[in-house]
């Protein structure tokens, strides 16, 4: 039973974020191999937070599906790519993937901008290290990098960039530009 | 698995609801699993464990992690976390949380990502 006790696998975590219909799931299917993963959760029309555990029986549980892919770097070391739903009332299950996230990847989308704000505002507030993945529609009106930054009202060192998300060359400079990112945020803090 | 075995009996079928499974419970010792705590098998069940338990038993013969765990067998996560806490409590199997920010924090580790991702 030796082989059992070896060392523990090492997982990494990564959050993609962002507004329904934004291209989370394109996203984590481009780079890794996707899954969805079932969350059955209590919930209630009128929202998490209000209730309390009495009364359950008012409650329906909801299916939530979360997008789930594995990508594994060697034997023994894998990141796991979570999309989780974007709006707020699903936030109990950010609360606990980012803990102890890597980072996290906010898909932005320049028609609805407006959308992925409450995820750069989640991230700001946790101090979880993020960047910006501006997904590149066909026909989307093009907005700089620079645009986006301003809108988003982002810290100097969160990097925006451009990508489409179909493309898994352009998912993995996304996914390595997040490492890096998260690294300097790490060597900053040290 | 007191008073009702008879639910896991095969003619029970696909129409039992995942919380069925777990007699109703939303919580369990499990709760607090992380999605990418590793699973592994480390005692022999003794009495004969429900079918999805078993499955979990299998399933984890290797280590596993919690969310591969809940997709393998086809089980929401809160479903997996309940019935993991059960088998844990029995001494059945042993979870083991991700270091809190250890490897997160481990920048050979995070350059060793960095290149694995370049090489995909």
């Amino acid at each position: 039973m030796d082989s059992v006790l070896s060392e523990d696998p090492v997982a990494l975590k990564i959050l993609v974020a962002g507004g329904f219909g934004v291209g989370k799931t394109t996203l984590v299917g481009s780079i890794s191999e996707i899954k969805p993963l079932r969350t059955e959760e209590v919930l209630s029309d009128r929202g998490i937070g209000v209730d309390d555990l009495d009364g359950v029986e008012t409650k329906s549980t909801t299916t939530v599906a979360m997008d789930f892919g594995r990508i594994t770097i060697r034997d023994g070391l894998v990141v796991y790519l979570f999309g989780t739903p974007g709006q707020e009332r699903f936030w109990f299950m950010w609360d606990e993937l980012s803990h102890g996230a890597l980072g996290a990847v906010v898909i932005a989308d320049t028609r609805r901008l407006t959308d992925c704000f409450p995820s750069v505002d989640y991230f700001e507030q946790r101090g979880t290290p993020f960047v910006v993945a501006v997904n590149c529609f066909d026909g989307a009106a093009q907005h700089s990098v620079d645009d986006v930054r301003i809108a988003l009202d982002l810290e100097d060192d969160v990097p925006v960039m451009l990508c489409d998300v179909r493309r898994r060359n352009s998912a993995k400079e996304v996914m390595i530009t997040l490492v890096e990112h998260s690294l300097r945020t790490l060597a900053s803090a040290n | 698995m007191s008073d009702s075995p008879q639910w896991f009996d095969e003619e029970a079928g696909p129409i039992v609801r995942p919380y069925a499974l777990i007699r109703g419970r939303t919580h369990s010792s499990g709760d607090t699993f992380d999605l990418v705590a590793t699973v592994r098998v480390i005692g022999e069940p003794t009495d004969e464990p429900g079918p999805e338990q078993q499955l979990i038993l299998r399933a984890a013969r290797n280590p596993i992690s919690v969310a591969d765990l809940a997709v393998e067998i086809d089980l929401p996560v809160g479903v997996v976390r309940v019935m993991l806490g059960d088998l844990r409590d029995n001494g059945l199997i042993s979870v083991t949380s991700p270091s809190a920010g250890g490897a997160r924090s481990n920048e050979r580790i995070l350059k060793e990502v960095i290149n694995g991702l370049r090489a995909l």
